[in-house]
């Protein structure tokens, strides 16, 4: 039975609907992002599962149990969960320790288990050399690290993160995303967790839920949402992309009536045929002086037209000769084109994924 | 891993319907009508209603307007009004300039006078100013007669500009914060920009930083205006020997026997209309766009230097200073422990029998510091009580009227006390729930005419803790109230302890609406005083508001240890 389901899960106020019958589900253990730009629902979403927020219409159930339906919700404190949020929320009137301490006092545990857990998390987090401070006197990092011992403490039944990074500097960003990926190795807890920041999912999540305008766009791994992004928006959202008009006729697909061949047909889910949109990441290609020799890629004569040097890569814009399309490429740092030159573009068709 | 179980997890899911927070709703909704919006009903009802038979009449209406004597009283509240808002404005821009722009000497000093005028009851400054200007004894005009030989009093402050006078001697306070918490937002590169087009200091004061605040200035006016048409003690305690009649006055006249509380009622109609109305003026302009309301963000601040003129500026203040605070209070202190305070500082003019006499054989005195310290604080518990859950139920946007109820909370604002009093007299003081002169009827009065001020402090208090604080203890395994409990009231505490000790202060010395409710067993001190005002005993009338003060003092002596040094004068209560 898997631990959380979303089912049908709807949300609006009044004519507008946030969030627009979604479903999901979490096996035991999983950890899965709810990714999308601002205003997309995620964190509505989240504060339902939380209880924070009745829906208007489907259901959310954790080991089959429904907790939230329309007009039957059971409250937060009575779901076991934790949550961290995005403000961290750390109580400024209580020590660390007491703050960690404050949900396993509710849990009726005795004060020797609750003593020796609190110190064993803290120590997880690193921080049992300041159990005793008040959260006015640590650092952003640090307080983050409470707003995760304090939820993890709990062992609670599902883990719900809003944002928990977006206030902390890029560095600190970078590093608490691997403490948190630890972390859920380690206690394997199941885990919700809402960003806008693709980096962040990629680098936490085992599956990323998409969403856009309320609706989840696509669920998948990381991997398979950047090379398989099944719609135009999850291929502009994560990562950047070109987008083309193709055809795919008898399973190949035809980019300006040209066959990228056999290679490509996995990009193309069985049974589609007709006009279609088709998504070319920019590491899919590459800017050649010289024709390579043929293999299976795709290699077309074009002029470079724009240039940014961005440090870990150049940035090309190339027109195609054959029909003067525009397309966005990326090369190593070293290989640099002037403006106007004739190149190659060749393009690696495994990486071309239809979208729509 | 498996979850650690809370207690209860178990039980079935319940309706929404039933959410305790409804039920709160309901009694809150219920706690404000009574408070707020029934006396109003009652009086607006009574005022056109015929006293015995309760029909329908214009009668009261052409009474309370219908004799010269009652429209001049009008026309002095208007005027008397307006010269109180001009001089207080006269006092208050120089020295919140001073204090907050340029390079002045003895600023701590100056805050200080700004809080001892604010914190001394308006009456007892008039007591004094009746032992400094009387026209016979006051001291000025003994001093002038034996330095000059004259036989004329050099000063009276029985007369309307006198009246008005003392009364901005205790107002100014409002304009002075107002103003300089203005200023304080203005940065210092507007100036700046004046300066390096040419413009020297005075010009610049003038054509570019005092503009910019002139909506303050507006506001601070318009609030002292309608303080002073509403004020009752001193009107009452200058203005009736004087004979120069207000709108206050008059009302409590109309309270003589016979009660004439309809026609009162009818009287008090334009005091309510011109207070609502200048309300909405005052916010206008201060929520105009473009002006003062941008936030002092990034402009460096730095104080003008004035060169010899600070020092100009330093003796401003210290001249307000003396005829503020330290004048009258120093002839009150020697007439409390004077045989006759005419006799001047001697020792053989020394003795405590005032103050023994209030405290030890006086049939009313002692009960009177009981009553003011215990309605007071009870008016301050219950309105901070009602305040904090209708600012929390609003800001945290828990019921979907929340809005109506933040409303009535702050409704009092616009009500003179004079007015709610009557009203409180009106709807509750006859049958059938008969509560004229009882204690409750007095709390419940002073509750309401302060409800906005602790509902002020508590919204900002609240507004002030994030929700997700609550949310994080809830989402851990604690209900709403035990949220509250453990989280947020440990954070609102020191903000709530302010509320109530500023509504504990302005109720201990509230007059106006007490003298209209109480009975001979609930007199307040403020009410007691102006009775002893009446007798003219003034070396007993001096004891008496020692006391006052030193009970004043004691309170805001612990609000500012507990609460932080400014917690009476903060902007927006």
């Amino acid at each position: 039975m898997p631990r959380l389901t979303l089912n049908g899960l709807t949300k609006a106020y009044g004519k507008l609907t946030v969030v627009d019958r979604v479903d999901l589900t979490l096996e035991e253990g999983e950890f899965v992002s709810l990714l999308g730009p601002s205003g997309c629902g995620k964190t509505t979403t989240l504060r339902m599962i939380a209880g924070f927020v009745d829906p208007t219409a489907g259901s959310i159930s954790v080991d089959g149990q429904v907790l939230s339906a329309p007009g039957a919700v059971v409250p937060p404190e009575r779901r076991g969960m934790s949550m961290i949020f995005q403000s961290y929320a750390i109580w400024p009137n209580m020590t660390v320790e007491e703050n960690v301490a404050f949900g396993l006092k509710l849990r009726k545990l005795s004060s020797a288990e609750v003593k020796q857990r609190v110190g064993e998390i803290l120590e997880v987090v690193q921080l049992n050399a300041l159990a005793h401070r008040y959260p006015a006197e640590l650092s952003g990092g640090q307080q983050q690290r409470v707003a995760l011992a304090r939820a993890i403490v709990v062992k609670p039944s599902v883990l719900l993160l809003d944002e928990p990074l977006s206030n902390l500097d890029a560095n600190l960003r970078e590093e608490m995303r691997f403490e948190i990926r630890r972390l859920h190795d380690e206690f394997r807890i199941t885990t919700v967790y809402v960003t806008h920041d693709q980096g962040e999912a990629m680098a936490t999540s085992d599956r990323i839920a998409v969403m856009n305008a309320g609706r989840i766009e696509q669920v998948d791994a990381p991997h398979l949402l950047y090379t398989r992004p099944r719609t135009r928006f999850v291929a502009g959202f994560v990562g950047r992309t070109n987008l083309l008009e193709a055809r795919v006729e008898g399973g190949e697909i035809l980019l300006g009536g040209v066959s990228l061949g056999s290679a490509a047909r996995a990009g193309a889910a069985d049974g589609t045929a007709g006009d279609v949109l088709v998504s070319l990441r920019p590491q899919a290609m590459s800017v050649l002086t010289t024709a390579p020799v043929q293999d299976d890629a795709l290699v077309l004569p074009a002029t470079v037209r724009e240039r940014t040097y961005l440090g870990e890569a150049w940035d090309y814009v190339v027109e195609l000769g054959s029909n003067g399309l525009r397309l966005r490429a990326a090369a190593p740092p070293l290989e640099a084109h002037e403006i106007g030159t004739s190149v190659w573009l060749r393009i690696d068709p495994r990486q071309v994924a239809v979208v729509a | 891993m498996s979850a650690t179980t809370l207690p209860g997890a178990a039980r079935p899911s319940r309706l929404r319907l039933f959410e305790p927070i409804t039920l709160l709703w309901v009694v809150l909704i219920a706690a404000l009508l009574v408070l707020v919006a029934a006396p109003l009903l009652k009086m607006f009802v009574i005022s056109f209603e015929m006293q015995d038979t309760g029909e329908f009449t214009f009668q009261n209406y052409l009474t309370a307007y219908g004799r010269d004597r009652y429209l001049q009283a009008v026309k002095n509240s208007l005027m008397l009004g307006a010269l109180s808002a001009a001089i207080s404005v006269v006092i208050a821009v120089p020295m919140a300039w001073a204090v907050s722009r340029t390079d002045m000497p003895g600023k701590g000093f100056t805050w200080a006078i700004v809080l001892a005028a604010f914190i001394m009851p308006p009456y007892l400054g008039a007591i004094g100013w009746i032992l400094l200007a009387g026209p016979n004894a006051g001291w000025i005009n003994v001093v002038w007669r034996g330095l000059t030989g004259a036989t004329d009093p050099l000063v009276n402050i029985y007369t309307f500009f006198g009246m008005a006078f003392v009364i901005a001697l205790h107002s100014f306070p409002l304009v002075f914060i107002f103003v300089k918490s203005a200023l304080d937002l203005i940065s210092s590169e507007m100036e700046d920009a004046a300066n390096i087009l040419g413009g020297g200091t005075w010009v610049t004061m003038r054509k570019v930083t005092l503009p910019l605040v002139w909506p303050s200035i507006l506001g601070g006016f318009i609030l002292i205006f309608l303080e002073t048409i509403a004020l009752f003690g001193t009107p009452a305690i200058i203005g009736i020997p004087a004979r120069i009649n207000v709108v206050t006055t008059q009302l409590w006249q109309f309270f003589e026997d016979p009660v004439r509380v309809e026609v009162a009622s009818a009287f008090a109609m334009p005091l309510l209309l011109i207070t609502i109305g200048l309300i909405g003026v005052q916010k206008l302009l201060l929520s105009r766009k473009g002006y003062v309301s941008q936030t002092g963000k990034g402009g460096e601040r730095r104080e003008v230097k004035l060169g010899p003129w600070r020092w100009v500026l330093f003796g401003w203040c210290l001249l307000v200073a003396l005829l503020s605070v330290v004048k009258p209070l120093m002839v009150l202190l020697q007439a409390s422990f004077a045989k006759a305070w005419g006799r001047g500082f001697s020792l053989d003019n020394l003795t405590l029998r005032n103050y023994e006499f209030l405290l030890f054989q006086h049939d009313m005195a002692p009960n009177a510091v009981w009553n003011t310290v215990w309605f007071s604080a009870a008016s301050a518990t219950i309105a901070v009580v009602l305040a904090l859950l209708v600012a929390y139920i609003v800001v945290r946007r828990l019921m979907r009227f929340a809005d109506a109820l933040a409303f009535l909370a702050m409704a009092p604002f616009v009500i003179p006390g004079i007015v709610m009093a009557i009203g409180f007299y009106a709807a509750y003081a006859g049958p059938p729930l008969s509560l004229y002169g009882s204690a409750l009827l007095i709390i419940l009065a002073f509750a309401a005419r302060f409800l906005p001020i602790a509902y002020a402090s508590s919204q900002a208090a609240i507004r002030a803790v994030h929700p997700e604080m609550e949310e994080a203890a809830r989402i851990l395994g604690s209900g709403r109230l035990h949220a509250i409990r453990k989280v947020t009231a440990p954070l609102l505490k020191t903000s709530l302890l302010g509320g109530w000790l500023v509504v504990f202060i302005v109720a201990s010395r509230e007059l106006s609406a007490a003298i209209f409710l109480v009975g001979p067993r609930t007199r307040t001190m403020s009410v007691l005083l102006y009775d002893l005002t009446e007798q003219g005993n003034f070396e007993v009338v001096s004891a008496f508001g020692g006391i006052l003060l030193v009970i004043t003092m004691v309170i805001v002596g612990i609000g500012m240890k507990l609460v932080g040094r400014d917690f009476m004068l903060r902007r927006g209560e």
